[in-house]
């Protein structure tokens, strides 16, 4: 008989979903340590299960961040607005409009609590799944739309994918399409900020999946031994592209875990609880500001959608997986919440919706103007050889002019001249 | 015979194998259950279970490492890595170990390893789904470096270096997994179907590593590509009403130079053209290993056609693919026409 384990995620297509295999805590059973505690004193934390809401809506225990009804407002249109400008995305991609779309439905409460919970000055160091951070920091959403579109306003020159946004004055780092590069140069980030004496933090996200990659090891090894000033997010979505957590190394022990065997702080935290999620990036920054280092946080969420547009998850999950899903909803949870504390109501949300939704459609109206990938005015094509260096070098001027020559030649062969 | 798309061709070279060579394992990131994001692994868990296609974590670097302890251990791997794009993370594993270890143990360890990896651009997938990295492995001595060009090529390709006793970089331009591609994206899709390279026998047979192959046998110049351009060049001289020889490479290293030389001693002029940027691409050793044996011959300056000297662009796509217009000009440049 073969011996090898080979990890088997509990349920394929046509199966009940059955999530029994994730570790839950009750809301405020987990303790919340010191903010100066050594990680080698609260593994609890990062085995256990951080949860303020409870099954009755309400925010209890030791993490409730205690926030005003107007900062949970806050927190649930951004949540909202990244829902919808993700669907609205979504649907222009399959009208052909722009090539590709991430949408990050399911897990907008990691994005857009961890946001709030940090100050304008840190910096962020993203994966392509934490767009609700751009809605909190306030990037136009005709400038993220015109990167979709790659037109004559893309903040990337039509360089990048769509999502690989970019946002230097916002502190956000410009996305990869490589996995969990950003992770270690986020502590080389925070290693600088100590260096020069700087007060701010920085923040990074990561996928389970990608916490495989020697990436990982390199940021959180150097972040253990500068002890530096760092956020490292492992978003547990459960699932990168077909292979769930387990093929990760997600079945044995939580990833959070793996911060206490490094000798940093590890948290695992209901990844849909917005106050929960809030409450420990909180905690974490504070962590940082004050000198305890770093803390890995891992965010136990679902992957509702699929991984992009070119992918489809019903070949391999449960086409309904996501209705069963333990942890619920994060945007039904903070709004059941705010009903249940009286400070919202049915009526709210769906003008907020409405109000959004507006939002996001006059935005799109806008951002075409500026043309599409495949319509309407395009970028200048020289730009496709700027900025390769500082120095526009001799060999791309040559390249350049062929360039020229060869759109020249299209018309004569018959072939068409696209950027014509 | 059946026809195969590219996809089928290289399943089936994979299914072939494991069925006649239980040392035969498959792994990689999705390519399991899932069968792979572009199908080519697609059913090979269903029939030889999950010992044999290992779904692997996403880590490039440990797949190509692991690859080489299960080869060390008389297991065959055949390790994808999903886009070539991904494959930096494991280039100390392929360059200072895999390329090594017959060498710095006297033959003493083999690690026969074939990693497979989608290059190329043509399907917008904007620079991290697009490269085209061959030159930076045919620079590394112990490694073979392979790229076909049509389903038959592709399984014969791919079962000669499974059988192969050395490690094997086994790049599969994505753009023509479907069908044949002549540079122009207007035009409707062609499959394989239609192209006699389409036909592929259902069982076991070999393409040999280390030849080149003359696909087109023609007089007044020598063309000499790989992958997808083989078609665009195709195509391009036939617009330009050239009689041109070409010469599809098909093994990068080791180079099959002289029926290449042969050809450009035939025709004085010669053309090299590949997808990959041009700045130390591995046109530059062609034209290097060409001009060496064939400078007496030859009538005017080899040209090179590549991709420019830049990231692979996510909205000028068309205007970084190499396409007929660029194979044109050097066709003319060659021909001693301006």
């Amino acid at each position: 008989m073969p011996r090898l384990h080979v990890p088997r995620p509990p349920t394929r297509p046509g199966d009940k979903p059955d999530f029994s295999y994730v570790e839950l805590s009750p809301a405020g059973a987990i303790n919340k340590p010191d903010v100066n505690a050594r990680a080698r004193d609260m593994v609890e934390v990062a085995v256990g299960l951080v949860r303020v809401l409870d099954d009755k809506h309400e925010a209890v225990g030791q993490w409730n961040p205690r926030l005003e009804a107007e900062d949970l407002q806050v927190g649930l249109r951004h949540m909202l607005l990244t829902r919808i400008f993700d669907d609205r995305m979504q649907r222009t991609q399959r009208q052909g409009k722009i090539s590709f779309y991430m949408r990050s439905y399911g897990e907008e409460a990691v994005g857009v609590a961890q946001a709030m919970a940090l100050q304008p000055g840190d910096m962020l160091f993203p994966s392509y799944r934490q767009q609700g951070i751009y809605m909190v920091r306030g990037k136009p959403l005709v400038e993220l739309m015109c990167q979709l579109l790659s037109n004559t306003r893309d903040m990337c020159k039509g360089r990048q994918l769509p999502v690989m946004y970019h946002w230097n004055a916002g502190r956000i780092f410009s996305i990869s399409g490589n996995l969990t590069t950003q992770f270690p140069q986020a502590v080389g980030w925070a290693m600088a900020a100590a260096i020069r004496n700087e007060d701010h933090i920085a923040c990074t996200w990561i996928g389970e999946g990608s916490s495989a990659e020697a990436d990982f090891h390199h940021g959180i090894i150097f972040a253990a031994v500068h002890q530096a000033p760092v956020i490292m997010n492992i978003v547990n979505n459960q699932w990168a592209i077909s292979t769930f957590q387990g093929t990760a190394g997600g079945e044995q022990r939580s990833f959070a875990a793996r911060g206490p065997g490094y000798g940093i702080a590890g948290v695992r935290v209901d990844g849909n609880d917005f106050l929960a999620v809030y409450s420990v990036t909180q905690w974490a920054a504070q962590r940082a500001r004050m000198g305890g280092g770093p803390t890995l946080i891992e965010l136990v969420t679902y992957r509702a959608s699929a991984h992009s547009t070119s992918d489809d998850p019903s070949r391999y999950r449960p086409k309904d997986d996501y209705e069963h899903w333990p942890l619920g909803d994060p945007v039904d949870r903070l709004k059941n919440h705010l009903i249940a504390r009286g400070d919202w109501s049915e009526k709210q949300h769906k003008d907020l919706h409405a109000e959004l939704d507006a939002q996001v459609v006059t935005a799109w109206k806008e951002a075409v103007q500026f043309g599409a990938l495949n319509e309407g005015p395009r970028l200048d094509r020289h730009l496709m050889f700027e900025d390769v260096y500082k120095e526009f070098p001799e060999n791309l001027r040559r390249q350049s002019e062929q360039l020229a020559e060869e759109i020249k030649l299209n018309a004569e062969l018959g072939l068409a001249a696209k950027s014509e | 015979m059946a026809q195969m798309n590219m996809i089928q061709a290289l399943n089936s070279a994979m299914d072939v194998m494991m069925a006649r060579d239980p040392s035969v394992v498959v792994m990689g990131e999705d390519v399991g259950y899932f069968g792979g994001v572009f199908r080519v692994t697609d059913g090979l868990q269903r029939k030889y279970g999950d010992q044999r296609v290992l779904d692997s974590p996403i880590s490039e670097g440990g797949i190509v490492a692991t690859a080489i302890g299960m080869a060390v251990n008389g297991l065959k791997p055949v390790a994808e890595i999903q886009f070539a794009d991904y494959i930096y993370p494991a280039v100390d594993q392929i360059a200072s170990e895999l390329a090594r270890i017959r060498y710095r143990s006297a033959g003493d360890f083999t690690a026969p390893v074939v990693i497979r990896a989608p290059c190329g651009g043509g399907i917008r997938g904007g620079q991290t789904h697009s490269q085209s990295p061959e030159a930076i492995f045919t620079h590394i001595c112990g490694v073979k470096v392979v790229m076909p060009s049509n389903p038959y090529d592709a399984k014969g390709l791919l079962i000669a270096a499974i059988e192969d006793d050395d490690p094997i970089i086994f790049f599969e331009p994505k753009r023509i997994y479907n069908g044949p591609f002549d540079g122009d994206p207007n035009k409707p899709a062609v499959p394989w179907s239609t192209h006699a390279k389409g036909n592929v026998p259902e069982g076991h047979y070999k393409v040999p590593l280390g030849k080149c192959d003359i696909v087109r046998p023609g007089e007044q110049v020598t063309i000499v590509t790989y992958g997808t351009m083989v078609y665009v060049c195709e195509a391009a001289a036939k617009k330009l009403n050239i009689d041109a020889e070409i010469i599809d490479v098909r093994t990068m290293s080791p180079l099959d130079i002289d029926p290449i030389c042969s050809s450009v001693k035939k025709t004085g002029r010669c053309v090299v053209a590949h997808e990959a940027t041009r700045f130390s691409g591995f046109g530059a050793e062609l034209s290097a290993s060409i001009q060496e044996e064939c400078f007496w011959y030859l009538e005017s300056p080899i040209q090179r056609v590549a991709g420019w000297d830049t990231p692979y662009p996510h909205a000028f796509e068309w205007e970084y693919f190499p396409g007929q217009a660029r194979v044109a000009l050097a066709l003319r440049a060659a021909m001693g026409e301006q």
